[in-house]
């Protein structure tokens, strides 16, 4: 895909040029997270622990990878559902989260918190987990290695393919 | 009486779970191409394209279609003059799901229990459904449903006052909420007559149809073709993220239901429609 080249993590000013509908390659560090990682580190924030992953500017994708073959750093990896992380967002908005990689629709509590926050959130392709697999170049687990396929990641990806799906004004793309 | 040894169908059963992770039906790439080339918005146009890539990189690399390979679904019609031999039917489905989903690198997504949620670690145990028919073949179809799609599933008990317009209405309705978390262009499968259970089952065997197949009956094409027609209405388009193509295909099954009733299943089903069909 063609698009604005970004390199992570955003700044302001890169957040501020960013409208619904452009298209976006990313390049840069991505955390991954899904239903039960979002869940710890809520539940974590709640009982007043420091959150075990650091959210500070971070740009969190949601998504449980399948296994990686022996030559590959990753396997399969397209986005999940992000309204099913509705839930915690606006807080982890509030605890500095940049942005947020999913696919489908939000809630108004989290496009308010994106205006709020001054973030934004990227459609990927659902679906489309085998080429998007090809975007990543490495990936650690960081966190909740018990949670199998819901592990926190660390994972560098290089023109990563995104929509900007609502931007910072609060337009969506749904 | 024909014998079959259990075994084969673990055999079988691993090979398919991982080719249909890896392939679609044949040509699907190029219809994604097609339709690329058909819509108007250029958003839509580059998410055709990607999806059609996508397609391309799994079965070259083996790298799954996508990361949710879904929970496995096996429909075993087995004729009445087959004898089973060396062990147990259903665990030797589920060995071959195992199998596969370990060897393939496929992501193990069954937990135990819906709420203590422990990951069973080889994505068994396998939803089965078995019909017993006429003669000593056992025809397999292996399929790996993906939940984004299938938590947007619905189940209607309407009237039979609703008629067909209510039924429209209920597919109509389960599209426009599903939108992009279903990954469009979907497929949609419609069990409509039976009782409760029986019209989701229709749903789900619906999606299992070839592609480019319609309904036996002339009634349920023209219902499939008209429903088709106004879901890429919508303007949901590929991806969710606007366009002409909402929907692949929407495939109805009926079947006798009762005085009171007028059940619709509308099982939703992704643009990865994942299934494969054995003959042993
Ligand atoms: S709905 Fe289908 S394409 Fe989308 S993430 Fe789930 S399995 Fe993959």
């Amino acid at each position: 895909m063609d698009g604005k080249r970004i390199s992570l993590p955003l700044t302001d000013e890169v957040i501020d040029t960013l409208r619904v509908g452009d298209k976006v390659l990313l390049s840069g560090e991505m955390t991954v997270a899904r239903d039960a990682a979002h869940k710890r580190i809520y539940e974590a924030i709640l009982s007043g622990e420091e959150p075990p992953v650091d959210l500070k500017g971070a740009v969190i994708y949601y998504m449980g990878p399948s296994p990686a073959r022996e030559d590959r750093p990753i396997g399969s990896a397209g986005p999940t559902t992000s309204g099913r992380m509705d839930k915690y967002t606006p807080t982890f908005l509030s605890l500095g989260v940049r942005a947020t990689v999913g696919k489908g629709a939000r809630s108004a509590e989290v496009t308010e918190a994106i205006v709020k926050n001054h973030a934004v959130y990227f459609a990927a392709v659902g679906g489309c987990g085998a080429l998007l697999s090809k975007c990543i170049t490495s990936s650690r687990v960081i966190c909740y290695p018990d949670l199998g396929a819901e592990a926190v990641l660390r994972i560098t990806v290089e023109d990563f393919p995104v929509i900007v799906a609502v931007d910072c004004t609060g337009s969506s793309i749904y | 009486m024909r014998e079959v040894s259990v075994k084969t169908l673990t055999e079988e059963i691993a090979t398919a779970v991982m080719w249909i992770n890896f392939n679609l039906e044949p040509d699907t790439a190029s219809a994604f191409c097609r339709i690329a080339l058909a819509e108007r918005d250029p958003v839509a146009r580059e998410v055709m394209e990607q999806l059609a890539k996508n397609l391309e990189v799994a079965s070259k690399e083996q790298i799954p279609i996508c990361q949710d390979t879904g929970m496995a679904v096996v429909f075993l019609e087995v004729g009445q003059d087959v004898h089973f031999t060396d062990g147990d039917l259903y665990t030797a489905v589920n060995e071959g799901v195992r199998k596969g989903y370990v060897e393939g690198f496929l992501r193990k997504s069954v937990v135990s229990d819906p709420f203590d949620r422990v990951n069973t670690g080889d994505n068994t145990p396998a939803v089965i459904h078995t019909d017993i028919v006429p003669g000593d073949k056992v025809k397999v179809t292996v399929s790996a449903k993906g939940f984004g799609s299938e938590n947007k599933s619905r189940l209607f008990m309407l009237n039979p006052a609703d008629g067909e317009e209510g039924v429209r209405a209920a597919v109509l309705q389960t599209v426009r909420e599903a939108g992009a978390s279903a990954c469009p262009p979907m497929t949609l499968g419609v069990g409509i007559g039976g009782n409760f259970e029986k019209c989701a089952l229709m749903a789900k065997h619906a999606l299992l149809r070839e592609k480019g197949e319609s309904a036996a009956n002339e009634r349920d094409a023209r219902l499939e073709r008209e429903l088709l027609d106004e879901i890429n209405k919508t303007g949901i388009g590929p991806a969710g993220l606007g366009g002409d193509t909402t929907a692949l295909a929407v495939n109805v099954e009926t079947c006798p239901t009762h005085i009171a009733g007028l059940p619709v299943a509308v099982n939703v089903c992704c643009h990865v429609n994942r299934h494969k069909t054995i003959i042993i």
